[in-house]
């Protein structure tokens, strides 16, 4: 380290030494001192508006934010002095005095970040009681609900919203103690720029934005003998929701899964892996067809959340979306018709259930494209993988305990290929996995495709497959997207393919996975590199890794669909799209 | 594939909200580096046209600046100064800095609110009249002070309003 790059410090009296330009709190942490924190999230930019990380810095007259105070050299921090400790307890006592005092009937009791702060910093009393403000909650939403009532104005959901999604959906409206964080005009969420992605309940330190929760309606069907209810998983399910449980980061938990459905009740339990196998060999097929025809790039469509950014802010771009429908559709759509005939079930008696990493699923699964029949929706119900967690802890089910088993045939059957979805270019991989086959007409043996996986967000490559070259360029966290998707229409680069996820890190940084255990943050690369090993062990562990090698894709074919892209596949697994208002500002 | 691009529609319609001078306006602040920091101006003119903000008005700015819709209506929410309703065709001040408060302006503002049947902020229902309270308009001298359109009247007791509304409905009808 350069002499002159460096900073030597006094924090708490024991001398630190950091590079220039390094924050107290970033120093602090260096000699495992956590300082208090609310608004501050390494991925985002800084805001300082909580002042909760205040610290004590010798000669200077006032207490400084640790989160933005740059360190300078001599600088003697004090963490924890009585002063320190009295005026970050009174901070918190204020939030606590204009917050509902519902702990204990709070969806987030348990998971809060303001609910720890105040137990860690000692709040033990409420001394200050006076008017709280006073917000009706907006539920209206098919996915995002939002409790102003919960909200303590950290503004980590605006920033993620800009900063990460680059969707601009939410702002803080009027001000002083009318403050409230909406969309434009204060509408409802359905009729706003939001894309139903869930990063915010994320990032949300509170209850103030969380899921449209269907779990009542899941206990319902599931305790219901009139109904035959019917599961499927999503791949990056199996990845996070051992979190739940204690289970290390990271552990795959795929048997344990299945069986704790099992023990929920459900009928049949299938694995989207399935899905996302199908998606492939259609989307794959769909890629050859382009080749020839057109319209190139070609965007994929799996990601609800990327599909919703794509209607709003870049509509032009629909003839260039891939027309397959997600692998969660695709598996439902399968449910109520090839499994309904095969299990001898009307498709009305059904009952079907999506586990998914995603809030935006519960957004796509009642889109009128999404229905059978104008009354029968291809899914009755989505679970996010908190609510999934949920629903397995309140049935009092010891899941680290549980023996493994499998999914239920027909739909039960799936590829690496499959398992890989779940991460940030897995789809990609997986196309490239089959397209290479389609494309040179003979067994490919390369199947790993490192260069697509696109862990910094944005990643582009130039894949040699025989003797052609394929541009493609992944792209998760939609400002990302857009980066891409700007130079497309700017013509900058001609792309063969691109993969969109809207989360960042893909599906295992969805907006509805668990909030971070201990040691992580939300959001955490060090949380999502975990999660993503799971789904390279899982597909590394299969013997089949290539969609189209799938027997059961194999036999839908062969016994119910026909042939990729023949009619029959087209009215079940393909779908389309239309330009959305209000229109997105990009 | 049709109608993929509502892109010309937004354009037109935002165009449709807005009078030419004010699109001039806007099509110079975009042609200069940092156009979004323009908004506050941009704000103030179509106010100043309107007499208030309407959504509309913020959408046609927010597409037209391309600076995104929550960020505008959190400004024009944000100022004291940006209506968001229609306002009267008289806007009726009534003066609360302490020389006024001392000398009786609750007791004005009381009889103000009767007389017109409205609150601090609202409007009445024949777009005539809004009614407001203000800080100090730096005449102390002549509290308790109210200003009804640029109009100041200084001394003004409760029984005098009913006068001052009729002598100010009679100036619209001779104008």
């Amino acid at each position: 380290m350069n002499e002159q790059n460096t900073v030597t410090l006094l924090i708490d009296e024991v001398s630190v030494q950091v590079p220039a330009g390094t924050t107290i709190m970033e120093a602090a942490e260096t000699l495992g001192i956590t300082i208090p924190r609310l608004c501050y999230h390494p991925d985002l930019s800084l805001q300082g508006s909580c002042r909760v990380c205040l610290v004590e810095v010798q000669d200077i007259p006032f207490y400084v934010t640790a989160c933005s105070a740059s360190v300078t050299e001599g600088m003697a921090v004090r963490t924890n002095s009585p002063e320190i400790r009295q005026a970050r307890r009174d901070i918190v006592e204020l939030l606590l005095d204009n917050h509902p005092r519902e702990c204990q009937t709070c969806e987030r009791d348990g998971h809060c970040e303001l609910q720890r702060l105040a137990y860690t910093l000692g709040v033990r009393e409420r001394l200050f009681e006076g008017e709280r403000k006073c917000f009706a909650v907006e539920d209206s939403s098919s996915a995002v609900v939002r409790d102003s009532e919960k909200c303590i104005l950290c503004g980590r959901c605006v920033r993620v919203c800009d900063e990460i999604q680059g969707v601009h959906n939410l702002s803080q409206q009027h001000r002083g103690d009318l403050t409230v964080v909406t969309p434009a005009h204060g509408a409802k969420m359905d009729d706003s720029v939001c894309i139903q992605c869930g990063q915010c309940i994320n990032v949300c330190p509170t209850a103030s934005l969380l899921e449209k929760s269907h779990t009542d309606k899941v206990w319902q069907a599931l305790a219901d003998p009139a109904k035959h209810v019917v599961v499927q998983t999503a791949p990056s399910i199996r990845a996070a929701i051992g979190e739940g449980f204690g289970l290390a980061p990271g552990t795959p938990a795929t048997g344990r899964m299945v069986t704790a459905l099992r023990r929920l009740g459900f009928d049949a339990i299938f694995d989207t892996d399935l899905g996302a196998d199908l998606t492939i060999v259609e989307e794959a097929h769909e890629f050859l067809r382009r080749l020839q025809t057109g319209p190139l790039p070609m965007l994929t469509s799996c990601s609800p959340g990327w599909i919703s950014f794509m209607e709003k802010f870049y509509p032009e771009l629909i003839p260039h979306a891939s027309t397959c429908r997600s692998p969660m559709s695709m598996t439902s759509a399968l449910i109520k018709s090839y499994y309904a005939e095969t299990s001898q079930h009307r498709p009305e008696e059904i009952y079907s259930v999506a586990v998914m990493p995603c809030v935006a699923k519960k957004y796509e699964a009642q889109r009128p494209e999404h229905y059978l029949t104008p009354d029968l929706p291809m899914t009755d119900a989505v679970l996010t993988t908190r609510e999934l967690i949920w629903m397995i802890q309140s049935y009092g089910i010891d899941f680290a305990a549980l023996p493994d088993s499998a999914f239920d045939a027909p739909l039960g059957i799936a590829t690496g290929a499959g398992d890989i979805f779940g991460t940030t270019g897995g789809v990609m991989e997986a196309t490239l996995r089959t397209a290479a086959e389609y494309l040179t007409g003979n067994p490919v043996q390369r199947l790993e495709y490192t260069e697509v996986r696109a862990v910094e967000g944005l990643r582009e490559a130039d894949i040699a497959i025989g003797d052609q070259t394929v541009t493609v360029g992944v792209a998760n966290g939609l400002i990302n997207a857009k980066t891409l998707l700007d130079r497309v229409i700017r013509g900058e680069r001609q792309y063969h393919i691109i993969e969109i996820m809207a989360c960042p890190g893909g599906c295992i940084g969805g907006g509805g996975q668990p909030y971070p255990p201990r040691g992580f943050h939300i959001l955490d690369p060090a949380l999502l590199a975990q999660r993503a090993s799971a789904l390279y062990q899982s597909d590394a562990a299969r013997s089949l890794r290539r969609s189209h090698e799938n027997p059961a894709v194999q036999a839908l074919y062969d016994a119910f669909l026909g042939e990729p892209g023949s009619e029959k596949s087209h009215a079940l697994l393909h779908t389309s799209y239309a330009a959305k208002l209000p229109k997105g500002i990009r | 594939m049709s109608n993929t691009n509502q892109w010309d529609a937004v354009d037109a319609q935002s165009r449709a909200v807005l009078p030419d001078a004010i699109m001039h306006y806007i099509t110079e602040c975009r042609a200069r580096p940092h156009a979004e920091s323009r908004l506050i101006a941009v704000l103030h003119k179509v106010q100043q046209h309107f007499g208030y903000l309407a959504p509309e008005h913020l959408d046609a700015v927010a597409q037209l600046l391309q600076i995104p819709t929550a960020k505008v209506t959190g400004v024009a929410t944000f100022y004291h100064f940006f209506h968001l309703e229609p306002r009267g065709k008289f806007v009726i001040n009534v003066c609360m800095g302490t020389a006024c408060y001392v000398k009786g302006a609750d007791r004005i503002a009381e009889r103000l609110k009767e007389e017109l049947g409205i609150d601090f902020g609202e409007t009445t229902k024949d777009g005539l009249f809004t009614l407001d309270a203000t800080r100090c308009l730096g005449t102390c001298g002549l509290a308790p002070v109210i200003m009804i359109g640029d109009q100041v009247h200084g001394e003004v007791t409760p029984d005098q309003i009913p006068n001052l509304l009729e002598q100010t409905l009679r100036s619209l009808r001779s104008s």
